[in-house]
């Protein structure tokens, strides 16, 4: 009982999607006009560590608090890539793990696409020309949205898949944002 | 003379023709083609014999009453209860005799096929002269018949040591119930020349309740040890894996059922109206041996001992079904107590036609793989795709799977439970749902159990070079398994129609039947009488048919795209048969609930390097499930009767002087009992 | 000629349902954790998105794993014209009784354990094990919470069932009644994979149950499961619901019936997935081996209803 007068008492602590650093995101390849029809409204993620110091992912385990509540714009993590539309792929890509992450991305039913979060995973960061790594996400598989940042904070992360799905609108930043971003492209 | 004597007589020399022809044989293929003729021949004729009977509602009867006249001659009657058994027998042995044609190939060399006819027309002869015999002599003749010659067969692979074991434990039970047999007959007969089973019947009223009681309990030992109840099963899961795969079909589909049999003539036919405690007897013994059945089936990897498991929970069920309706009947409530009779009869036939299935399936996995573990098969679904889908049908239809027939019987079995609650005594109020629960555990665990079996056996990768290379069986083999996997896709969606039958059988039984007409029941609907509940498997398959039909057209239309791909293993390398779900794995969460049952053996063994203690050269696991009942019964008779015999062959102490001494100790103790008793 | 439009009128209205009773649990569940969630129309989106995608079917998998989906959704559509939603199925037409209806989503089990094992993946091997070590020993609750209802009707007819309940609503608060109503919440919580015994939503292979069995599963076969295993928690507590309280249900086809029995039907799901939801938030998983302790105590509970039954009669 005590548990549900804390619910009652905390209330809803999400916040709004504040505008963020606008040149953190890149959108490398738009997205077809399909792509962004299909997963407007849902996404599901399933989350690659090719070898990170795994600082963006406690950025990214930020997006499932109270807080960011990624599930609000349809998004959920899974935990099979079979039922992922979107992988989200950090760190450089280690020796080891770039035959898993490709096989992780075959494994993908398509349509899907890569967003590749951190600069380890743009550039291979700090570890770049490193022996233990292969190169940066986009030398395994290729990646539609890289966020940079190191690490990069969960808005920057949230703005930059919306943004791919054109359901964020640039031009609303500096306003008071809205919950519900512009709806997904028809 | 009818129909149905020439039906019988040509079934008898069918038998006989086949017995004797594979016997003189010129070569072991002209061996197996002669067992087979024979047999399909024989079974030809007793299956229009008995047609012909439940068409015709007349019982053929036969008499040779110069045939060893002084214990009665033979006396055949096939009435409808018999009839309905031998339909089952030879229905289920016409495809395991044609399976066997090509199935027996590969033990050529390693026992003589010649005999092996023989005893296989024989074992077919004793079981189909089991339903038709009407006098003590005639029964025990085919019983023995059948017993003798399944002990044969049962010894095929004599080499093998498992085998040898095997045929002793089956040859000392099949006596044992002799024993209790031959008593209990006895005991029927109550001292007077006359033993023709109608005889019987007239003279049951006369019988003390005292005789009547120790009547029943012998027939339950008797029968039941037969039939395969705990604890007198023992001899199943060891005999019916040892012997050839049809063979086992046989055994453990048709054989058994004689059991049921037996003890349905005597308790129902032959003496009916018992006290309400016979069936309360049979519901526990039923409720227990379907639940333990079940339970070592689930420990289980040798395919066919888990098969031959299943077998005795589903003469569990059966006897659950005859133990309701005994109470139903004994309480009043007749026509209630038609649908247990119906669901254990109808229970019967379709476990026949499933359990005959698996087995014929099991044989033609285990001739292409050469292993009974199914922890070494795996990915037959695509080398052996009918066999894989004849055994899924049987598979499905054990775990009673609407909408064929496992599912009728049972649900009219669950319904005859459910009309207990028409007596209101306090031991009815507890007891029935008790067995309702118990019920419904082993079917859940049927259903656990079938998911292990036919997934480990059929599904994901081969495990073994012989998996892997495995191929399809011979069409003959194939033809017959489907024959069987048909039939009981027909018995489901037909199920009304078959109840009808039966209930026509139950009637023709006094013990059984309801004393007044039933209402005609509907044709496509299985019904309660009395009742409201009602089932119909026709039309579930055809909503279940449509809607899957529709569901697939609606997104082949919509565009599916399909992609093959590796199986997702967390990004690993490779797949191989090693990170495959095991047998022991998928029933390990099973086997730690119900560990106080099994009482499983741990055996964990570690050796070191001779240098280091602290390197490992090898850990052993070894875990056993012996039934506890071996531990705790078994054991303690067997050792108890070799110390005995072991007191008793001191008497043999080899000298010629002691032996004389017996005789003439032997002489004098008889003269004397002479003088004294004149 | 109504009576059979209104059988297959039935299934299509509890298939719209569902994904909403799904989402609504999940949005609930969301707002109890102080975060906005999702809307309560998510699921819809994720299904019509499923069916834009292509299936990847494994290499090792056979025909089976492609016919599993089909069989999974037909189960689930037939048992939902069977029991009592809107309206009570009466008439020639009842094809089956509760019997019938737990059976037919055995069967929906059974091919989807088999599928698990089917990719050959140790995943969808722990799964099948674990759903039908779950399957197995829910039965005996589930048929003796049958027998509890069906004692007092006399016939495990739906329609004898809900008749009887309404025509003695004294007997709604007896002890056989209240007690199997316990038990059955239990085993729909077992059967449709909710905490305490599963938890629909981890991420971690070695916690799930039913999950584990549809990791292969992608596109419109991984649909066609979801939307099958939603309508299957639809019909469980469409079942506890309209078995127990069937206040408000059908039984004619006059408009005004139907738009009662609609709103009576969706205000008693509200409730229980109200139920549910707050359920999940406040217990824990509990770990594999202990869930059979849960189970036999749902089973202890419906023998009592049932024996309580007896005595009461």
């Amino acid at each position: 009982m005590q548990l549900f007068w804390k619910i009652w008492k905390t209330g809803i602590v999400t916040e709004l999607l504040q505008a963020g650093d606008p040149a953190a995101i890149e959108i490398g390849r738009a997205l077809e006009r399909r792509i962004k029809r299909l997963f407007g409204r849902a996404l599901a993620i399933r989350e690659v560590d090719a070898g990170s110091c795994n600082g963006c992912e406690l950025e990214i385990t930020g997006l499932t608090s109270p807080v960011y509540d990624m599930e609000r714009f349809g998004m959920h993590f899974v935990a099979s890539p079979r039922h992922a539309d979107m992988l989200l792929v950090t760190g450089p890509v280690t020796r080891n793990m770039e035959i898993p992450l490709r096989r992780t991305y075959e494994a993908a039913a398509s349509p899907k696409f890569v967003v590749a979060v951190g600069d380890c995973a743009k550039t291979c960061g700090v570890f770049k020309d490193s022996y233990a790594v292969v190169g940066p996400v986009d030398r395994v598989i290729p990646v539609d949205i890289s966020i940079a940042g190191c690490p990069p904070e969960p808005t920057d992360i949230l703005r930059g898949i919306l943004e791919g799905l054109d359901r964020f609108s640039q031009k609303r930043e500096t306003t008071a944002l809205t919950l519900e971003p512009v709806k997904a492209v028809r | 003379m009818g129909f149905g004597t020439v039906a019988l007589i040509v079934m008898a020399f069918g038998y006989a023709g086949g017995a004797c022809l594979s016997l003189v044989a010129s070569s072991d293929r002209s061996a197996r083609v002669f067992t087979a003729l024979g047999a399909v021949a024989g079974c030809i004729g007793g299956l229009a014999a008995a047609v012909s009977v439940l068409r015709t509602r007349v019982p053929v009867e036969a008499v040779l009453p110069n045939l060893v006249s002084a214990a009665g001659g033979i006396v055949i009657r096939l009435d409808l209860l018999g009839a309905f058994f031998l339909a089952l027998i030879t229905a289920v042995s016409l495809p395991a005799a044609i399976y066997g044609t090509t199935y027996m190939a590969e033990y050529e060399g390693r026992c003589s096929l010649r005999v092996f006819g023989l005893m296989f027309n024989a074992f077919l002869l004793g079981m189909s002269l089991v339903p038709c015999a009407a006098n003590i002599f005639t029964f025990v003749l085919a019983w023995e018949l059948m017993a003798v010659s399944s002990y044969f067969l049962v010894m095929t692979d004599s080499e093998n040591s498992d085998t040898q074991q095997a045929g002793l434990w089956y040859a000392a039970m099949t006596h044992l119930g002799l024993v209790l047999l031959l008593p209990m007959f006895f005991l029927m007969a109550g001292g007077s020349e006359a033993t023709a089973f109608a005889d019987l019947r007239t003279g049951a009223a006369t019988l003390t309740a005292g005789t009547r009681n120790a009547v029943f309990l012998l027939a339950l030992a008797a029968f039941g040890s037969k039939a395969g109840i705990v604890p007198l099963h023992v001899w199943l899961p060891r005999a019916h894996p040892a012997a050839p795969s049809h063979v086992s079909a046989l055994m453990s589909g048709v054989m058994i059922k004689l059991g049921i049999y037996g003890l349905v003539r005597v308790m129902f036919d032959l003496m009916p109206g018992g006290p309400a405690w016979w069936g309360g007897l049979l519901l526990a013994v039923g409720s227990v041996s379907a639940l333990l059945g079940v339970l070592y089936a689930l420990v289980e990897h040798d395919l066919k001992r888990l098969l031959a498991y299943h077998s005795v929970e589903n003469i569990g069920i059966i006897l659950i079904g005859l133990g309701a309706g005994s109470i139903l009947h004994g309480a009043g409530l007749r026509a209630l107590a038609t649908i247990g009779f119906a669901g254990a009869l109808f229970h019967t036939l379709n476990h026949a036609c499933f359990k005959g299935l698996l087995f014929l399936g099991a044989g033609s996995v285990v001739q292409q793989t050469h292993t009974r573990n199914m922890e070494e098969m795996g990915g037959l679904i695509k080398r052996m795709p009918h066999t894989a889908l004849c055994f899924l049908v049987g598979s499905a239809a054990i775990a009673a799977l609407p909408p064929l027939n496992g599912f009728a019987s049972e649900w009219l079995v669950f319904q005859s439970l459910l009309a207990g609650t028409y007596i209101s005594r306090p031991e009815i109020a507890v007891g029935f749902p008790i067995a309702v629960g118990m019920l419904a555990l082993t079917s859940g665990l049927a259903a656990a159990c079938f998911v292990k079996a036919f997934g480990i056996s059929f599904l994901a990768m081969p495990r073994s070079d012989h998996a892997a290379h495995a191929r399809e069986c011979h069409w003959s083999m194939r033809a017959m398994m489907m024959v069987l996997a048909g039939s009981c896709v027909v018995l489901g969606l037909a199920a009304p129609l078959v109840i009808r039958g039966i209930n026509r059988i139950i009637d023709s039984v006094p013990g059984l039947s309801a004393g007044e007409p039933l209402p005609q029941s509907l044709p496509l609907w299985l019904t309660v009488p009395n009742g409201s509940a009602q089932v119909s498997p026709l039309l579930i398959a055809v909503l279940l048919g449509v809607i899957a039909l529709a569901v697939l057209l609606a997104i082949h239309a919509g565009g599916l795209r399909v992609r093959r791909a590796d199986t997702w293993g967390c990004g690993r390398i490779s797949q191989t048969p090693r990170m495959e779900y095991t047998a022991s794995a998928f029933a390990e969460p099973l086997r730690r609930v119900f560990a106080e049952v099994y009482q499983p053996t741990q055996d964990l063994s570690i050796s070191v390097h001779p240098e280091s203690r602290y390197f490992i050269q090898s850990i052993t696991y070894t875990s056993h499930v012996v039934p506890w009942f071996e531990k705790a019964f078994y054991d303690p008779v067997t050792r108890g009767a070799r110390a005995l015999a072991t007191q008793i062959r001191r008497l043999q102490a080899g000298s010629l002087h002691l032996y004389l001494l017996y005789v003439v100790a032997a002489l004098v103790a008889a003269l004397a009992f002479a003088w004294w008793s004149k | 000629m109504s009576r059979y439009v209104a059988l297959f009128v039935q299934p299509l209205v509890a298939l719209a349902l569902a994904p909403a009773l799904v989402g609504f649990i999940r949005w609930l569940k969301a707002r109890l954790q102080g975060r906005r969630g999702a809307p309560v129309w998510q699921p819809y989106f994720e299904i019509r998105k499923l069916f834009g995608k292509e299936a990847v079917v494994s290499h090792t998998a056979s025909w089976l794993f492609r016919a599993t989906p089909f069989i999974v959704f037909g189960t689930s559509v037939v048992v939902a014209s069977l029991v009592p939603l809107v309206i009570v199925p009466a008439g020639p037409l009842v094809v089956g009784d509760v019997f019938a209806a737990v059976y037919l989503l055995l069967l929906g089990t059974f091919f989807l354990a088999l599928a698990g094992l089917d990719t050959g993946s140790p995943f969808g091997g722990m799964g099948a094990s674990r759903e039908m070590t779950v399957v197995a020993l829910t039965e005996p609750t589930v048929a003796l919470s049958i027998v509890a209802l069906a004692l007092n009707a006399g016939s495990t007819n739906f329609s004898q069932i809900v008749a009887r309940t309404i025509a003695e609503p004294a007997a709604a608060l007896g002890p056989g009644h209240l007690l199997a109503f316990a038990a059955l919440f239990v085993v729909t919580l077992a059967e449709t994979g909710r905490l305490p015994v599963d938890n629909p939503s981890t991420h971690l292979e070695l916690t799930m149950i039913h999950e584990a069995m549809v990791l292969e599963y992608s596109g419109p076969y991984l649909a066609l499961i979801e939307w099958g295993a939603a309508l299957k928690l639809l019909i469980f507590l469409a079942l506890a619901a309209n078995l127990f309280m069937p206040w408000g249900i059908a039984f004619s086809l006059s408009p005004v019936a139907l738009m009662i029995g609609l709103v009576s039907v969706i205000v008693k799901l509200g409730v229980l997935a109200v139920a549910i939801a707050v359920l999940e938030t406040r217990v824990a998983k509990l770990r594999l081996f202990r869930v059979p302790e849960l189970l036999s105590a749902s089973f202890v509970l419906a023998l009592l209803a049932v024996m309580s039954t007896f005595l009461v009669r």
